[in-house]
């Protein structure tokens, strides 16, 4: 049996994975990634819309500031992120994104003089300043203040990636594709790597690592309908949670995307709406602006999501074979905006459906319906990125709970946190294999591979019984129907029952083919009872959380309980046999937030069981700044003084803006 | 997902082949299945997988015409399959083999990750620069329409189909194929690169490089992105020739 040792090991190779890797073999360490797909396949290259970093080039994003993008970020997360975590990555991303230029992302670029923009369907003037000209520009998003999200046309991901990987290979980092970490090496309480097959040759190898990072996205494909790639099976997740000691942390917090298109369920960006596109319904009404007064189309995801689904429950959805959907209507921007901005958009909608969405009026309206796009939920983790239970287990990235998105995630938050988070949490993590020896026994290793190793075995050796795909289908149904945008206590009962049925049969299904390697069915045979592992800490945690809070909604519950649901989920699995998670819960501490918990700005109003600590914290905070405002103290010295927090290296150095300096 | 149109009945005939296994024997395996509205081949090889072959293997990621995975010859043409429309089959009859010019995995797996990342080591596809950028600070200014010419040759997905078009490439294993071609192109206008035309003469001025292409031009046929490669090309060729 192989093993194969190394200083830092990285399991999953996304842009998360591999700016952690860039960290950890930079600083002198013999780092490997593993990943599914060729790393440049990864899903982070599916983000289209953009990255946001508040860089205040553009005259629409004059003004903008980490503060500002921090206030977005609470709110957006509608108050279930770690306000701490959220501060250290607001103060990253304008550095991440410059590293990210000089690493050669083509940014789109500032262009001084004259431009036409659509706002709230109006031809607006907008006119860039001549200084500006060059810098990185910026567009709108939703639930922001400014336009903050920087992007490459509508391809960001995709050129975000490509400039990371390039530079991981630049450092010469060890990067293996078509490899799955099956289960985590670990010994009192320690993460020593993982053991992981080859998906070529059916192999299993153990690599053996002083640290070991998981990067591998998020759980998307436990759901029917999914933006996500068909790689995002949370296998990461899996991989943490059968530890029985790492905790999952709010694995309920699943976001739906309001636009994705009708049949395929592929992504049309954010960047659609942010550019001045409108939602319409059946009978070509812009019905946002009678839900949403203030940010219309552009409210966050998680409101944007349930104002559609409620006006088609209304009878206003477009009828089609495909059930009801409704209209996004970009048309209004111009053939001209549209192949230069959203090319990506215009050539999946001739593609997949026919329709050119720069022809004028109703031919170019895109059919869409809201559906599963984000796991909020994953790997919990402390502000390092290191698992509060499994030491020497990190991650970062969609597959972590750092926790910054709490219970929705902002439109270009998520390729952002995946490389400020690579930034910070790998630097950690490169201190922490620097600081760290292997010392576990060969002999668990040896165990961990043969456990492996007999329990492909014993998939194989299974004589007679039901198909692991229609388990799987089932699942996917019952997440979609019971665990999707709107939940109620019955819907999440019988998914809960149903998911464990699910669990016990998935153990038994047969493989028609008996070959170790090349074997497609195979691989459906481990993954299937992981994901419904982790479909029941979705479904699990959503039946317990008797409130409603960003994306996950209760119709039996609709308030946010601040009094009794201010807390994050988290779940662990120590018994292989059981067929649900244990539950614990941590109490988020209002006394330390910068921000205590009001009302949003958009949803509905007069939704909160108010916390009795919120007007207190409120108070002590208003007449914190008040105190040294009157002092003379600047923004920063006010800040720190309010919640301090830390960062690595010179992350915490204050950003330079155009025309404001480092103020 | 209530009455979707069960349409007419299309027959597939699919490559198969395990060349890890001795007993295996290249052969074309037939399947019919009945059209849905806006089928394409991933929900066609999909649904394969799941009710009629379950050792059938294929890649699919994003199945969005993004990721580049899912390269596939079909009825003799360089495709992605997650974005071919089984209605632009009028008879019904659709061949699917993998992609010659790179290694068989299985079946229509093929490695084109492995090529690419040779091809990106060969043209050290990477900013080279001695300048240490102070991330705090204002980053460089770039000409709008150069980052928007930067942007255009990195859309690139690595998807293989100029190489399966290619008769250099097809010809001479070492060839670094449209792809490389452009991947040079992309880096040759970054203003962030300080490689000089000399330099990229160095890594790609041979027979395996920019002088290798024949001008037959199906990679730009091909180009699921519509990268303009004849042009860049060309314009590579005009630079490197006027080095030395």
């Amino acid at each position: 049996m192989k093993i194969i040792y190394c200083d830092a090991l990285v399991i999953g190779g996304g842009l998360a994975g591999l700016r952690a890797a860039v960290a950890t073999q930079t600083s002198g360490l013999n780092t490997i990634v593993l990943s599914l797909v060729p790393v440049k396949r990864s899903h982070s290259a599916a983000a289209q819309g953009g990255m946001q970093a508040s860089l205040g080039n553009a005259k629409m994003s004059q003004g903008d500031s980490e503060d500002v993008h921090f206030i977005d970020t609470v709110k957006g997360s509608d108050w279930g992120c770690d306000q701490d975590v959220a501060r250290m990555f607001v103060n990253t991303a304008p550095k991440a994104i410059r590293e990210l230029a000089s690493w050669g992302v083509p940014w789109t670029r500032v262009r001084k003089g004259v431009h036409e923009a659509v706002i709230n369907t109006e031809k607006t003037t907008i006119v860039e300043d001549d200084e500006a000209h060059g810098l990185i520009t910026s567009r709108d998003f939703g639930g922001t203040k400014k336009w903050r999200t920087c992007y490459t046309a509508d391809a960001t991901g995709h050129t975000m990636l490509f400039g990371v990987a390039n530079e991981a290979m630049k450092h010469k980092v060890d990067i293996r594709d078509r490899k799955e970490a099956l289960s985590l090496i670990h010994e009192n309480s320690v993460c020593y790597g993982a053991i992981v097959r080859d998906l070529i040759t059916g192999e299993l190898e153990a690599y053996v690592a002083k640290g070991t990072l998981i990067s591998t996205g998020g759980y998307g494909r436990l759901y029917q309908t999914t933006t996500n790639a068909v790689i995002c099976e949370g296998t990461g997740q899996a991989a943490a949670l059968e530890t029985g000691i790492a905790t999952l942390g709010n694995m309920e917090a699943v976001q739906f995307h309001p636009t994705p298109i009708v049949p395929s369920g592929i992504l049309l960006t954010e960047g659609c709406r942010g550019d001045g596109g409108v939602l319409r319904d059946v009978d070509g009404y812009r019905f946002m602006p009678d839900y949403e007064p203030e940010k219309k189309d552009l409210a966050s995801r998680d409101v944007v999501s349930r104002r559609m689904m409620e006006h088609i429950r209304k009878g206003k959805g477009v009828p089609s074979e495909f059930g009801d959907h409704l209209w996004l209507d970009i048309s209004i921007l111009g053939r001209e905006h549209i192949e230069k901005n959203l090319r990506d958009v215009q050539e999946i909608a001739e593609q997949f459906n026919g329709i050119d969405p720069a022809d004028e009026g109703a031919a170019g309206w895109l059919p869409v319906r809201p559906a599963q796009h984000y796991s909020m939920g994953g790997i919990r983790t402390n502000a390092t990125g290191e698992s509060q239970t499994l030491s020497g287990l990190f991650s970062c990235g969609e597959a972590a709970c750092w926790d910054m998105h709490g219970f929705n995630r902002l439109g270009g938050n998520s390729v952002s946190e995946t490389v400020v988070a690579g930034m910070i949490v790998g630097s950690y993590f490169a201190d922490y294999c620097d600081t760290h020896d292997t010392v576990i026994s060969t002999k668990t290793v040896h165990k961990e591979l043969k456990k492996q190793d007999s329990y492909l075995d014993e998939i194989l050796s299974r004589a007679d019984g039901e198909d692991i795909f229609p388990i799987k289908k089932r699942m996917q149904e019952i997440m979609d129907e019971d665990v999707g945008i709107f939940r109620n206590g019955d819907g999440l009962k019988n998914a809960v029952d149903e998911l464990q049925e699910l669990l016990t049969r998935s153990k038994k299904a047969v493989v028609k083919s008996k070959a170790r390697a090349g074997n497609p069915e195979l691989e459906e045979a481990y993954r299937v009872p992981r994901m419904l592992k982790l479909a029941l800490c979705v479904a699990y945690g959503g039946l317990l959380r008797t409130e409603s809070r960003g994306a996950h909604y209760r119709e039996d519950y609709l308030k946010r309980d601040d009094k009794n649901w201010l807390n994050r989920t988290l779940t662990t699995w120590a018994d292989e046999d059981a067929t649900l998670p244990e539950v614990n819960y941590e109490e988020l501490d209002i006394m330390k937030m910068e921000i205590p918990p009001a009302f949003r700005g958009y949803g509905a109003k007069g939704m909160t069981v108010e916390h009795e600590l919120s007007e207190k914290r409120q108070e002590e905070v208003d007449a914190l700044k008040e105190k040294f405002e009157a002092e003379g103290k600047d923004r920063f010295e006010i800040q720190d003084a309010l919640m301090e927090y830390g960062l690595p290296k010179n992350y915490k150095d204050t950003n330079e803006r155009l025309g404001v300096g480092r103020e | 997902m209530s009455n979707i149109t069960k349409g007419r009945e299309l027959t597939f005939s699919i490559l198969k082949y395990n060349p890890r296994d001795p007993e295996s024997r290249p052969r074309f395996v037939e399947f019919k299945m009945y059209e849905t509205t806006g089928m394409t081949l991933f929900i066609v090889l999909s649904k394969i997988r799941e009710e009629m072959d379950a050792d059938l293997s294929f890649d699919f990621v994003c199945r969005a015409g993004i990721c580049g995975s899912c390269g596939m010859l079909v009825n003799g043409k360089p495709l992605l399959a997650c974005r071919t429309l089984t209605a632009d089959y009028p008879d019904g009859n659709i061949q699917i083999m993998p992609m010659p010019a790179f290694e068989l995995i299985k079946d229509l797996s093929v490695n084109t990750g492995k090529w690419m990342d040779a091809m990106s080591m060969r043209v050290e596809s990477w900013i080279h620069t001695n300048e240490v950028h102070d991330i705090s600070a204002l980053e460089d200014k770039v000409d709008p329409d150069i980052a928007d010419e930067t942007f255009e040759l990195d859309r690139c997905i690595e998807c293989g189909l100029c190489i399966t078009s290619c008769g250099t490439a097809l010809m001479r294993p070492d060839f670094i194929g449209p792809a490389g071609l452009n991947r040079v192109a992309r880096f040759q206008i970054d203003p962030h690169d300080n490689r000089t035309n000399e330099d990229f003469y160095e890594l790609v001025g041979d027979d395996d490089g920019i002088f290798g292409c024949m001008t037959l031009l199906a990679c730009e046929d091909h180009c699921p992105k519509h990268l303009p490669l004849q042009q860049k090309i060309a314009y590579m060729r005009r630079k490197l020739v006027s080095v030395k």
